[in-house]
């Protein structure tokens, strides 16, 4: 048995110790917007946060996350309207969209610890998020925009 | 007269031998019948359940390997160089436990350990250093320990071989290397200071871990806490062999043992995990500074700190190597893609919850077997720091590519020599873990 706070209310699973979070995020609790690429963490998609920061969920064995705070892109904001979602809107970042809920969550990360982010630290901390439609441009430009936003700049940054 | 010359000779012989058998035998003490919990006060029960977590007597008296076992119930098998060692249930089942124990017997135990048959126990059992303790702190662990729930639970058999194995030769064993009775107190040092060799010498045993033995088992007077392995990790020096480019001075160590985390120098993991949060998370805060104080006297950390500014500088931007513009090492892919998002720091020091690498103790240890280990298991929320995880990178990686990153790790993020044989060490390495710490996601 695990327990842990996803998207703030609690749940516990019966699962073997070792099944991937994003297994049970996915199949045992039925939130399906985390997605799964590589399967080894090396590519994003799969990207959550515990404890606020930015993790791996299908590398993430369930018992690694006892008792820990969750949260997913379901989470961020009731409306669908974190700053970096509005960014996102705004920019019109997706091609076809599966990897865009992983970088989401990790340009969330990415603000939290850089607020206002230079393109070393964007291209630094962004590197393990793989998109395979190349909307690596607008990704930038967007997180750029998200952290003007959060700052209150009249102009895009 | 050859004749009285080996008769002197056989006599002195035997006078010895029957000196040493006197000195090596202890009676049995007589069992008692459990003592009822009313004979404690709630007061010295608690007392004794903040002394065995910060002594960490759960970490070597619950089975780990295969099934978890019940907390205190011995069997925890520890592998020493002469076989393997099984520990003991001291929970207060009469027949498989310390039911019978009197004080007295777990007294003798702990200062001079003797069983309480009167059995020479191994120095796996850290008595050379509870040995430090004073009656009232023994007395308070007597009280926590007979007050829990007795398990019936026998041990496995110890694999010591022949002539480890005879119990009498520990007593020539501790007449080497057993001091028995208090430290001393150090006039030369603050209160502090002494409260913290009190606990870190006695008590918590640090050195039990983090000093090389000898080939007799016994911690090296030579070279007091410059690290050993252990467990199949390695217990880092805590003295100023120490190779991390930023000190461990008096704050990093109170943070890390406090709150499993040191921000410039990484978490605690593996062995040091149960200590930091089943441990000294336990304690006072007050203890938890004195201990950080005393080993940060140890690795002279205040003659040594004036460097940091520069060391740290020097790691911040080894930090954000190879990951600006396109890259055609396939080793920096490697990190970049598997481990920079969460390890990369830019700016004057690294953000918290970022452990820096360039700072990290396990790239700068003798030995890769630290970073590995953690690579391969991840650390968990009940390990490091608690509210996060690092994922396990066990199906991520082959072997070969650990050294790679390892290769990588220890040439940019270092300034010492390059690791050898990583491969067949990540291999090793990668053995020690029972299962995979995570399913394949495929």
């Amino acid at each position: 048995m695990t327990t842990f706070r996803l998207n703030g209310r609690d749940v516990t699973v019966d699962v073997p110790d070792d099944t991937p979070l994003l297994w049970v995020i996915r199949d045992e609790v039925g939130l399906t917007g985390t997605k799964f690429g590589c399967g080894i963490g090396m590519c994003g998609a799969c990207t959550i946060h515990i404890g606020g920061r930015a993790t791996r969920s299908c590398v993430t064995p369930v018992s690694a996350a006892e008792g820990a705070d969750i949260t997913t892109i379901e989470g961020i904001d009731p409306e669908g309207n974190h700053p970096v979602q509005q960014a996102w809107r705004e920019i019109q970042v997706p091609q076809c969209g599966y990897c865009q809920s992983g970088q989401i969550m990790q340009a969330v990360s990415l603000l939290k610890d850089y607020p206002s982010p230079t393109d070393e630290e964007i291209d630094a901390v962004m590197a393990g998020s793989l998109c395979r439609c190349m909307t690596y441009i607008r990704i930038r430009e967007a997180i750029k925009k998200a952290a003007a936003n959060a700052r209150g700049d009249a102009s895009n940054g | 007269m050859i004749k009285r010359i080996a008769a002197a000779i056989v006599g002195i012989g035997v006078a010895g031998g029957v000196g040493f058998l006197a000195y090596a035998w202890y009676p049995a003490i007589a069992p008692v019948a459990p003592p009822p919990p009313s004979t404690f006060s709630a007061a010295q029960i608690e007392r004794g359940r903040v002394l065995a977590a910060g002594g960490y007597c759960a970490e070597c008296h619950t089975r780990t390997d295969g099934v978890r076992g019940v907390e205190l119930a011995g069997d925890y098998k520890m592998d020493t160089p002469f076989g393997a060692i099984f520990s003991s249930n001291i929970t207060p089942d009469p027949e498989t436990g310390i039911g019978h124990w009197s004080e007295a017997a777990f007294k003798r135990a702990m200062r001079k350990g003797i069983s309480r048959d009167g059995t020479q126990l191994f120095p796996a059992f850290p008595f050379d250093h509870f040995t430090h303790m004073t009656d009232e702190d023994i007395d308070a662990v007597y009280a926590f320990l007979m007050t829990r729930a007795p398990v019936h639970s026998v041990k496995r058999d110890n694999t010591v071989g022949f002539p480890f194995n005879i119990r009498l030769e520990q007593a020539g064993w501790k007449l080497l290397f057993l001091h028995e009775g208090p430290l001393k107190n150090n006039p030369a040092q603050d209160a502090e200071w002494n409260r913290g060799a009190y606990l870190a010498e006695g008590l918590s045993h640090c050195s039990a871990c983090h000093t090389p033995r000898n080939l007799m088992g016994a911690e090296k007077a030579s070279a007091p806490y410059d690290g050993a392995p252990v467990d199949n990790w390695i217990a880092p020096p805590l003295n100023e062999h120490n190779p991390t480019p930023v000190v461990w001075t008096e704050d990093e160590y109170f943070k890390y043992l406090r709150f499993g985390s040191a921000p410039l120098h990484g978490s605690a993991a593996g062995p040091m995990s149960p200590v930091v949060h089943g441990g000294l998370s336990e304690m006072p805060e007050s203890d938890v500074h004195a201990i950080a104080h005393y080993l940060a006297e140890i690795d002279h950390a205040s003659t040594r700190v004036s460097q940091d500014p520069k060391a740290l500088a020097w790691a911040m931007k080894a930090s954000m190597k190879d990951l600006v513009g396109p890259q055609v090492n396939p080793n920096a892919k490697l990190y970049a893609g598997a481990c920079a998002a969460c390890h990369a720091n830019a700016g004057p020091q690294p953000v918290e919850g970022r452990p820096d690498l360039a700072l990290n103790n396990a790239l700068w240890l003798d030995e890769p077997t630290n970073l590995f280990q953690v690579i391969l298991r991840g650390i968990g929320t009940t390990e490091g720091i608690s509210t996060v995880s690092m994922p396990s990178f066990y199906h991520s990686f082959s072997d070969a590519d650990l050294a790679r990153l390892a290769t990588y790790l220890r040439a940019t993020r270092t300034t010492l020599p390059p690791w050898s044989d990583l491969e067949k060490k990540a291999a090793e390495v990668r053995k020690t873990l029972p299962t995979p710490p995570v399913a394949s996601s495929h």
